[in-house]
């Protein structure tokens, strides 16, 4: 059916179809040379088959009457004709009514999209036309059908079309060859475990990780043959794998005497791709399945091991002969799927275009369970409390996870010089040892699509961030990423906090904030994606919590970070009697209890799965009018408790923890506005979180600046007022130039009632010396 | 022979089989390939294998229907292709697909291995029975010479069993071997099949991919075709199927290789891959199965299946005289732990210790228990685990040496080039129990596998899951195997409960006092033994409205008095002793009086804790 008007059999060609020019310029649909399409498998030749004849009418479903045409091919209910000009009409009609896809760019919905993409060949000179099959449902069911039943056939049609208009638009264009249309994006299968037999020879799209690819191997398409005895020669098409050997020399009529001639056949790129499915599609506790590609001539090498990819193409099964000799045949057949079309699902991830919305995809009923859940009153704590049921009580933290799982909305900022804001939301958890929290963050890691799970003991700065190594197959230097940039839109669990080394700590800063990590090694330099949430779990210092000290004092990390966080949350023991009563039920009952009576209790974990990624790529909450007011009021009467002590004791990073947990909120209630109620309940979490870790044990008064600067307003106040009693000291002596060190401590300590140590003493030397009025040199005291 | 394609028949079929199968013991009748050599069954005969499955592969497709032409007559027939391997034909005919009778089908294979770490009298005993009552009505595929042979040589080794166990001690002296009595059958079979190999002579020998280092037995491909779905890695499988080992399948590789380079399946595989998913019939027979069932357990001496009607009685027989048999295990196990009875107590707890439930990630019913206190370097440790060798289906010894740690692979990995899941020592089926040696630890430095390998331990101890290796990325598998541990001081692995082991005599040979030992039991009791434990570890168990009251009034109450030392760890762990106690004498629910020995239990655990702490502070 395709014109074959380029003649092959020249002697003088040789190579691939493009550098066998002839006459120069060629344009125009007949001058362009047409390239076989080995991904269709050699092309069957088209029988077509007369419907009023005594062609096997059985195998016809439904024709095109009302074209008055009755021609349909073999096997098929496809009637080249009818199928060409509905293709045609397709091409040059079509406009995509939710056109919203990255690809877009450049491209006017208004305009018939096929139609510019044809502009698109006719300037870059890339002879391949993309189209997407839902594009084609859409227009016309039958026509969609036909294309997915029957790919072999369909396709080679549509190239024919495609050409026909292209060339009456651009008569003058000169392509390499003539364009290829390929179809993606078939809604056939989605899944590698549910292809079946009934798959077979058609189309569809699956998507999976690429595990190995092989070697380039040339394909023979066509062989040639020459015959010893005459030299006459003949070409011999390869049919299924397999070359019909001439046997008798159609010339001479001598047997045996064709010989092939390598050089002189004609041959194709070929690759054979493994692909595994993911790990998200498959069942617990069984091994991943694989399925070959063959990918052909411009496919080759596209796309690399550990690649996620969504493939398209035709599934074929192979019977495979065990012995020509021996009649008998493995009754198994091979299978791999032709490759026509790749779409790489993770590429973007690098460009900060959220794919989750397209990626993830839910069934009407699905969502309709997920919203009539959504309208229940009490759906936050429902939500809370299904998480990690068997962790007892907590609530405050898990609501606090909870809001981190669903995260705050993604502003950009970038076109005012600000950068993106954070949407993440980032807790530390801090505790005794044996309170569950390694539990909890095992529960969150095996909770979200993309969690990571590290323990700061073992985990270098390296294996965080990203590292480069060589490749040991192709001696190339790859990148490797470490759990930050793999927890990339989710998040990473980091179990022992207070025993990661400062150098890896350091490396959160960046992180926790920008959400961005910068490499420079080995000669790259590359800034990564890293908009990961941060659950971290810390032991105190003294390994016990010591309810004398301070959060910071307890735990004993940079403030710097701490005040990256969020949330900070304190898991003690309560030791109440009360707590321990429901305790010691909620234990026993696990230590009896059967499984399916505790699963039908809780909300199952796939809900709560499919809520939050649901949550998260759908809803995206504004601040309504009324909430920016509560917000600004909150944060006015934050900082207007520290000003009534002199200090400043709120930032505008507390204000932005309170506008992503109210953002959170909104969303676990689906709500596309945060209300007044949302930044009620944030305001409620950050100050119980608050309560926890900046309360002042001394004064048990709740002290935002302990966050801030690491110490207490009381201890700041204390350090000022022993530096000024010093200061008093010091003039009460009279003019002295110089004073002894140990004796002025000793006057120090008579004088005040409290017990100052020495490290106090210094501190406030120190600051004396800040403020010019003395030096210290030695062991002396001088004053300025 | 066949007719029009009807899919009921493929009902009928496996309907059939069932029925038979279950008249009076007909599943002993059926050869099993644990323990008869392949080359001793009939091809395309009935057999069973009792097996783990090791790996999954991929589904393939097969001529369900098929039409063969004959070339002279050009008569056509339609054949049936399901149960087989190859799509027969005869000399002047040939398949033709095209056929629009063609009808392709689905199945799976599956790739499995004889148990892990089975003990050698659940093979003995599972080959007896069947021995017994093959000879009443033989079964066609076996050679009756031989047959008669191997029976008396293991009459003989019944009759007198101090000289098996003689035997079965001298042979395994380094303590990896757990199959110390090897019968001599077996040997055979390795011999043959290594003649097979050289007959071949075409590449290495085959890995067959066993979990544990010097496992034997035959590695099979089972070809599943219906509700694969069901089953997953690890699980323990009794299929019933059809025996195929057609030569043809193991000629495919050799002359595939040289055969045409345009077949364009060729470059599909590489020859690795090749090798794996087809390795010869005469080394990896297929099965085809008809009938496949999960197994709860693999202890020979309890019925299959307990929830059937026949079992009933066999359990409620056997709980009857519960009390006696613990009374007897209490005692062998306390002699065999030079005395220390509260030692022996927790080691009944651990025996029937399963993971019975997963609170989302938390495994319940884990009781991992540290032995320490164990003398260093000395043959004790060996020992202990021949005893527990003696006493479970299936167990390991895992020998925690600095070498050992770095060298061998524990985590199961995928191997994209031969595209299988390459077995690791904690590939482990359902309540294998592992014993991990950590006497033997020397100090020297643990490299990246070692590091792993240890994490990996720990991971499965505490979550009892195992993160198998996919290179792009990690799976989790749960699991649920005993971890008991025996060290000198606190192990360096997490454990759910420390026993300091207090001797009370020292045995001044400790070979012959143990050997002793072992001797000592009768055969019966020893059986007795075996099906208590893994009996209990099935039952199911609740505790009262009444009695969680009193349980939530003490907790309460210690808290109060020391709220330091009570943690909520304290009181899971509590309740953990409390349930296997109470299951050990057989009873399903908590009773006060077990909670107040549970109590004690823990307490005089902690007491001895406590003691050891200040002995070796004075030491320091």
């Amino acid at each position: 059916a395709i014109p074959l008007d380029f003649d092959i059999s020249s002697p003088l060609t040789y190579g691939t179809p493009s550098s066998r020019v002839e006459g120069t310029p060629r344009s125009g649909v007949r001058g362009t040379p047409v390239r076989q399409r080995p991904d269709l498998g050699s092309v069957r030749k088209a029988r077509q088959v007369d419907l009023h004849s005594d062609g096997p009418s059985e195998d016809v479903v439904a024709t095109e009457q009302s074209l008055g045409q009755k021609l349909v091919i073999w096997g098929t209910d496809v009637n080249v004709a009818s199928c060409k000009e509905k293709f045609q009409r397709f091409l040059q009609h079509f406009i995509d009514p939710l056109a919203k896809e990255d690809e877009d760019i450049g491209l006017d919905l208004n305009k018939p999209r096929y139609m510019q993409r044809l502009e698109e060949i006719n300037m870059v000179g890339e002879p391949f036309l993309n189209v997407n099959c839902d594009h084609l449902r859409s227009f016309d069911e039958n026509l969609y059908r036909q294309l997915i039943c029957y790919p072999q056939e369909v396709i080679p049609t549509f190239d024919m079309a495609a050409n026909e208009i292209f060339f009456d638009h651009y008569p003058d264009s000169i392509l390499e060859h003539q364009i290829q249309v390929r179809p993606y994006n078939a809604l056939k299968t989605r899944n590698m475990r549910s292809l079946n037999p009934e798959d077979i020879d058609q189309l569809i799209t699956i998507s999976g990780m690429v595990i190995r690819s092989s070697q380039l191997i040339p394909e023979m398409q066509e062989a040639f043959f020459k015959c010893q005895v005459c030299a006459f020669t003949t070409r011999v098409e390869i049919d299924r794998g397999r070359i019909a050997e001439p046997s008798v020399c159609k010339n001479c009529n001598t047997t045996h005497s064709m010989a092939l001639i390598h050089n002189r056949s004609m041959f194709s790129d070929k690759q054979m791709i493994k692909l595994q499915e993911s790990p998200e599609d498959m069942p617990a506790g069984q091994t991943p399945h694989t399925v070959a590609l063959f990918a052909h001539n411009d496919l080759v090498d596209k796309v690399q091991p550990g690649d996620r990819v969504n493939v398209t193409g035709i599934y074929r099964a192979v019977p495979i002969r065990v012995n020509p000799r021996v009649s008998s045949v493995k009754s198994v057949y091979k299978t791999h799927i032709d490759v026509i079309h790749y779409r790489k699902t993770d590429s973007k991830r690098l460009h900060g275009v959220d794919e989750e919305t397209e990626q993830k995809m839910f069934t009407v009923e699905r969502v309709e369970i997920l919203k009539e859940l959504s309208e229940k009153q009490d759906i936050y704590e429902r939500l809370s409390s299904a998480l990690a049921p068997s962790i007892y009580e907590h609530e405050d933290i898990k609501k606090g996870i909870l809001l981190q799982l669903f995260g705050g909305s993604r502003k950009d900022f970038t076109r005012t010089g600000r950068g993106n804001f954070r949407a993440e939301i980032n807790i530390l958890l801090c505790g005794d040892p044996g309170t569950s929290k390694s539990q909890l963050l095992q529960y969150v890691y095996n909770l979200v699509p993309r969690g990571q799970y590290t323990s700061g003991k073992g985990s270098s700065a390296v294996g965080l961030t990203a590292y480069v190594m060589k490749d040991p197959e192709t001696r190339q230097l790859v990148l490797q990423t470490g759990a930050l940039v793999l927890s990339d839109n989710g998040i990473c669990c980091i179990d022992e906090f207070d025993k990661m080394n400062e150098s890896t700590r350091s490396v959160l800063h960046e992180v926790m904030e920008q959400q961005t990590l910068s490499i420079a090694k080995a000669g790259i330099i590359c800034q990564l994606n890293a908009r990961t949430s941060i659950l971290a779990a810390a032991n105190p210092v003294e390994s016990q919590w010591n309810p004398k000290k301070t959060t910071i004092e307890n735990i004993q990390l940079p403030h710097t970070l701490l005040s990256r966080f969020d949330l900070i949350f304190l898991m003690l023991d309560p030791r109440d009697e009360a707590y321990d009563r429901r305790l010691a039920r909620h234990l026993v009952s696990l230590y009896y209890r059967t499984e399916e009576k505790m699963e039908e209790e809780y909300m199952d974990m796939a809900v709560l799965r499919d809520y939050i990624a649901y949550a998260r790529s759908y809803i995206n909450p504004r601040l309504s009018e009324e909430a920016s007011q509560a917000l600004i009021e909150a944060y006015v009467d934050m900082r207007k408790i520290g000003s009534g002590r002199g200090m400043v004791s709120a930032y505008p990073r507390q204000l932005e923890s309170l506008i992503r947990l109210a953002e959170a909120h909104a969303k676990v209630r689906f709500s596309e506005k945060v209300e007044t109620i949302d930044v009620e309940e944030a305001k409620r979490l950050h100050r119980e979180a608050l309560k926890q870790s900046a309360t002042d044990p001394r004064t048990g008064i709740v002290d935002i600046s302990i966050l801030t600067t690491g110490m207490s307003a009381t201890a700041r106040k204390r350090k000022e007022e022993l530096a000024q009693a010093l200061r008093k000291l010091i003039q009460s002596k009279g003019k002295m130039p110089a004073l002894k060190y140990q004796q002025l401590f000793d006057d120090l300590r008579a004088q005040s009632d409290a017990a100052v140590t020495k490290e106090m003493f210094e501190e406030a030397l120190r600051a004396l010396a800040d403020e010019d009025f003395l030096t210290v040199t030695g062991k002396t005291v001088r004053l300025l | 022979a066949q007719n029009v394609p009807n899919s009921d028949w493929e009902k009928k079929v496996t309907e059939y089989f069932k029925e038979k199968l279950k008249e009076n013991n007909a599943t002993n009748w059926v050869p099993s390939l644990n323990d008869v050599p392949v080359h001793y069954l009939k091809p395309n005969s009935l057999v069973k294998f009792r097996c783990m499955v090791q790996d999954m592969f991929d589904p393939e497709f097969y001529t369900g229907v098929y039409e063969t032409v004959d070339l002279n007559t050009n008569a056509r027939v339609l054949h049936f292709g399901k149960y087989r391997d190859v799509a027969e034909c005869g000399p002047q005919q040939e398949i033709d697909f095209n056929s629009s009778k063609t009808v392709t089908s689905e199945r799976q294979t599956f790739y499995c291995v004889p148990v892990p770490g089975e003990s050698a009298w659940v093979k003995e005993i599972s080959f007896l029975t069947e021995l017994v009552l093959s000879r009443v009505s033989p079964s066609t595929s076996y050679t009756p010479s031989r047959h008669k042979r191997s029976y008396e040589e293991d009459e003989d080794m019944d009759l007198h069993p101090s000289k098996q166990k003689e035997q079965h001690t001298g042979n395994s002296r380094s303590g990896g071997d757990i199959h110390g009595c090897v019968e001599p059958k077996r040997l055979e079979t390795e011999a043959s099949a290594g003649h097979h190999l050289a007959s071949t002579n075409c590449s290495p020998p085959l890995d067959l991919n066993f979990p544990l280092p010097g496992e034997k037995g035959p590695a099979c491909l089972v070809k599943v075709y219906e509700s694969w779905d069901s089953f997953k890695v690890n699980d323990v499988l009794e299929v019933y199927g059809v025996l195929s080992v057609d030569p043809v399948l193991s000629i495919v590789n050799s002359e595939e290789r040289d055969s045409s380079t345009l077949d364009p399946m060729e470059c599909m595989d590489t020859t690795e891959e090749q090798r794996v998913h087809s390795p010869p019939a005469s080394l990896v027979p297929r099965i085809h199965v008809i009938l496949a069932q999960k197994l709860q357990h693999i202890n020979p001496l309890l019925p299959a299946c307990l929830n059937e009607e026949e079992s009933k009685t066999f359990v409620s027989n056997f709980m009857s005289e519960v009390s006696p048999v613990r009374a007897e295990l209490l005692g062998f196990l306390t002699h065999a732990l030079l005395g220390d009875s509260l030692a022996a107590e927790y080691l009944i707890l651990h025996l029937i210790s399963t993971v019975y439930a997963r609170r989302d990630v938390l495994p319940l019913g884990k009781f991992t228990v540290n032995l320490s206190g164990c003398p260093r370097n000395s043959i004790f440790t060996e020992h202990i685990y021949r005893l527990i060798q003696q006493l479970v289906p299936a167990s390991y010894r895992l020998q925690m040496t600095v070498e050992n740690m770095n060298r061998s692979r524990f985590i199961p990995r995928k191997d994209y080039a031969a595209n299988r899941l390459v077995s690791g020592v904690l590939q482990l089926a359902s309540n294998t129990s592992l014993v991990v040696d950590e006497t033997q630890l020397e100090q020297g430095q643990l490299d990246t596998t070692g590091v792993r390998n240890v994490t990996a331990l720990g991971n499965l101890i505490t979550w009892q899951k195992v993160d198998y290796d996919f290179s792009y990325h990690q799976m989790e598998f749960p699991c649920n195997i005993n971890v008991l541990i025996t060290s000198e001081g606190r192990s360096l692995l997490p454990s759910d409960c420390q026993v300091h082991l207090q001797p009370q005599i020292i045995p001044p040979n400790m070979e012959e006092y143990m050997n002793s030992l072992l001797t000592a039991v009768l055969p019966s009791v020893l059986n007795k033994f075996r099906i208590y434990l893994s009996l209990l570890r099935l039952l199911d168990y609740s505790i009262s409205e009444e009695v969680t009251k009193a349980v939530e009034e003490d907790f309460v109450e210690m808290r109060k008095n020391d709220p330091e030392s009570i943690t909520a760890d304290d009181l899971h762990r509590t309740l953990l002793v409390a349930r296997f106690l109470s299951l050990s004498a057989g009873q399903t629910t908590l009773s006060r009086e077990r909670w107040l020995r549970a109590k004690q239990l823990e307490a005089l655990r902690k007491a001895r804790l406590q003691q050891q702490k200040c002995v070796n502070g004075n030491e320091l």
